[in-house]
């Protein structure tokens, strides 16, 4: 058992297999960690995440390139972004039930429009996806495709942006104290807007690196809970992009192994055991990390401008 | 303020003008109506079968067909018992996850026929049963993979380990331990019906182990298998067309006899509770083995003469593939 691992850890294509795992969940977690540094919780991401799989996917599949593709699917994550905004930021509503509402709204908008699109096919019709990057002089990362590097560069570029730009430092104020970030001037509700949208295009994203890359035709279910992953990850990565980086691939990590060990076939360990793996142990990594999280101090609580 | 009822009314009112003039509903009058209730979207394996049968029914003009997919097993029921009120005469589904709500209701829409895919018996008086039992071009294609093996090693990838599932794996794994005695096998189970790229990171993972023939039975699996050069064995559909370089053969699941029996029977009257799972078997060509098509001359003559005598044995009746229902397990380390 132990050999198997240590056989299974010296392979590189056991990493391959955990950056692409991990790819839609860094795109994801990013984006949660953005609305949430702007104080505002978006449960839409698993809709969201539907949503940029499908309309990535048929943009694509009516003609046109991957990458605009991609920003169609970031279009759609940032329109549906704007709705949740929209009832959660200047309307004030509860950020659960309006995130819960998009996701049970997006998922199903996405699923009519797939079948009134395709009404009667029985296998799922398929696009040309991303290619692996055969031409990138770095061993794991050459079997990855073009998605699986821009989820990694969008890691240093988001910490970038939070930590050294005045855009951030905007971000992260009315993500902690919004009455005072208005106190100096800043304009909460247009920067609580646009980081929602800005973090639910990224959701849009992830969602579409299932479509377009990981795969390469659209199913029901297909997210398949991949964005509640990234809203607990952003817990476990105490609101900080890097974290979030590490918290992704120790999932994908955890995934990789399952699916290895499970082949394996341990004698009377049921299949559902080693499913769980990733979860359980993401779990006990979040009660040993997250008791030290710093919360964004304003997240989840309303801001009504005036109002004490 | 519409309330409820409105909302239904006004619903019902857009039905009615939906049907359209009153010669189509005296025309649709001597055509059989079903109603299909599934779980999972039509595009599912399982299902795609059903609705095809059924298409092909309408398509001939025997019955007027309308369905609903992706219905959650809580809404079962209540869709169950709105299209029996809508007088639909037969009513096909599967009852797996519901079988104590789907007889209810069969009890309570006594001269409703219902046809439904269940592990469980039929119910007096008008609750048939049916199953996927392609056990038999299931062993076929196991001989074909042990067959086209190299390395010996054989990966498969389900959803869940349902009976459905297993008795087909087991099957296929002793058709391949037939012609191959050293032939070992990978299991993994995804734990989702729908995910085919996690369908395909568990297939990367047995291909990296030395798995050369890949059995498909969750969607992505002969794409992890197309992308690696390795060979797929197909199940319940055909998807050759789509991996003309991948899929070697499948085992069909045909509904066409299970349906057009049922219709048939609707029609004279003669609807009973019975169990409709012969009507899968390849003598009533419920199931088949598909032709090698690009395979045909990649899989060597005399294997492709063993499963064809095989074949023969089956419809002869003189070899009876064994259901076995258990869970499989892996067997290579």
């Amino acid at each position: 058992m132990a050999g198997d691992i240590l056989a299974m850890l010296v392979n590189a294509d056991f990493w391959v297999a955990v950056l692409r795992i991990a790819t839609p969940l860094i795109l994801g977690t990013l984006g949660v960690l953005l609305c949430e540094r702007a104080g505002v919780l978006n449960l839409g991401i698993e809709g969201v995440m539907v949503a940029g799989a499908l309309t990535g996917w048929l943009t694509v599949y009516l003609g046109a390139s991957l990458w605009t593709g991609v920003l169609a699917a970031a279009a759609t994550g940032a329109a549906i972004g704007l709705l949740h905004a929209v009832l959660t930021v200047p309307l004030a509503l509860s950020q659960h039930v309006s995130g819960l509402a998009i996701t049970l709204f997006a998922t199903s908008v996405s699923y009519y429009a797939y079948r009134v699109s395709f009404p009667a096919v029985s296998t799922p019709p398929t696009i040309e996806p991303f290619a692996e990057m055969a031409w990138l002089p770095i061993p794991v990362l050459a079997k990855q495709t073009p998605m699986t590097l821009a989820a990694l560069l969008a890691v240093p570029a988001i910490a970038w942006v939070l930590y050294r730009t005045p855009v951030g430092l905007a971000v992260r104020a009315v993500g902690e104290n919004p009455a005072a970030a208005e106190g100096q001037g800043l304009n909460v509700i247009a920067i609580r807007t646009g980081a929602i949208v800005a973090g639910s295009a990224l959701m849009g994203v992830a969602g579409a690196f299932l479509t377009l890359s990981a795969f390469n035709a659209f199913f029901f279910n297909m997210v398949n809970g991949r964005g509640w992953i990234c809203v607990a990850l952003v817990v476990f990565a105490s609101w900080r992009p890097g974290k979030a980086l590490a918290g992704a691939l120790l999932f994908a990590f955890f995934d990789a192994m399952q699916l290895r060990l499970q082949q394996g076939g341990g004698e009377g360990v049921p299949y559902q055991v080693y499913l769980m793996l990733p979860y359980a142990l993401s779990i006990l990594a979040l009660v040993l990390v997250a008791r030290r999280a710093a919360y964004p101090q304003a997240l989840m609580k309303r801001y009504v401008r005036g109002e004490r | 303020m519409l309330t409820r009822r409105g909302w239904m009314k006004a619903g019902a009112a857009v039905v009615a003008l939906a049907l359209g003039a009153g010669a189509q509903v005296a025309l649709a009058q001597n055509k059989i109506k079903v109603a299909a209730i599934y779980t999972v979207p039509v595009e599912q394996q399982w299902v795609s079968r059903i609705h095809k049968a059924l298409n092909a029914a309408k398509d001939r003009g025997e019955i007027e067909y309308v369905f609903s997919e992706k219905v959650a097993n809580a809404d079962y029921e209540r869709v169950m018992r709105e299209f029996a009120e809508k007088g639909n005469t037969l009513i096909v589904g599967e009852s797996f996850a519901v079988e104590a709500a789907a007889r209810k209701v069969a009890k309570d829409y006594p001269k409703v026929s219902f046809l439904m895919g269940s592990s469980g018996k039929p119910q007096e008086p008008n609750f048939a049963v049916f199953d996927n039992y392609i056990q038999e071009p299931a062993y076929l294609t196991g001989m074909v993979a042990g067959g086209m093996t190299k390395t010996n090693r054989i990966g498969m990838v389900g959803g869940y380990p349902i009976p459905e599932v297993n008795r087909l794996m087991h099957a296929f794994m002793a058709g391949a331990r037939e012609v191959n005695p050293k032939v070992q096998f990978y299991v993994t189970f995804i734990g989702s019906w729908f995910d085919p790229p996690k369908a395909k990171e568990a297939a990367f993972a047995m291909i990296e182990k030395g798995a050369d023939v890949m059995y498909a039975e969750r969607f992505g699996v002969s794409d992890a298998a197309k992308e690696r050069g390795k060979l797929a064995i197909g199940n319940v559909i055909d998807t050759q067309a789509q991996y003309p370089d991948t899929v070697v053969v499948s085992a069909l699941w045909n509904m066409e006899p299970t349906i057009n029996t049922a219709l048939n029977n609707v029609k004279q009257g003669k609807f009973k509770a019975e169990d409709y799972g012969q009507f899968s078997t390849m003598k009533y060509k419920g199931s088949e083995l598909s032709k090698y098509g690009t395979f045909d001359a990649k899989v060597p003559k005399d294997l492709q003469a063993r499963v064809a005598a095989k074949q023969k044995d089956i419809l002869d009746g003189k070899f009876k593939v064994q259901v076995v229902e258990t869970e499989p397990k892996s067997t290579a380390k």
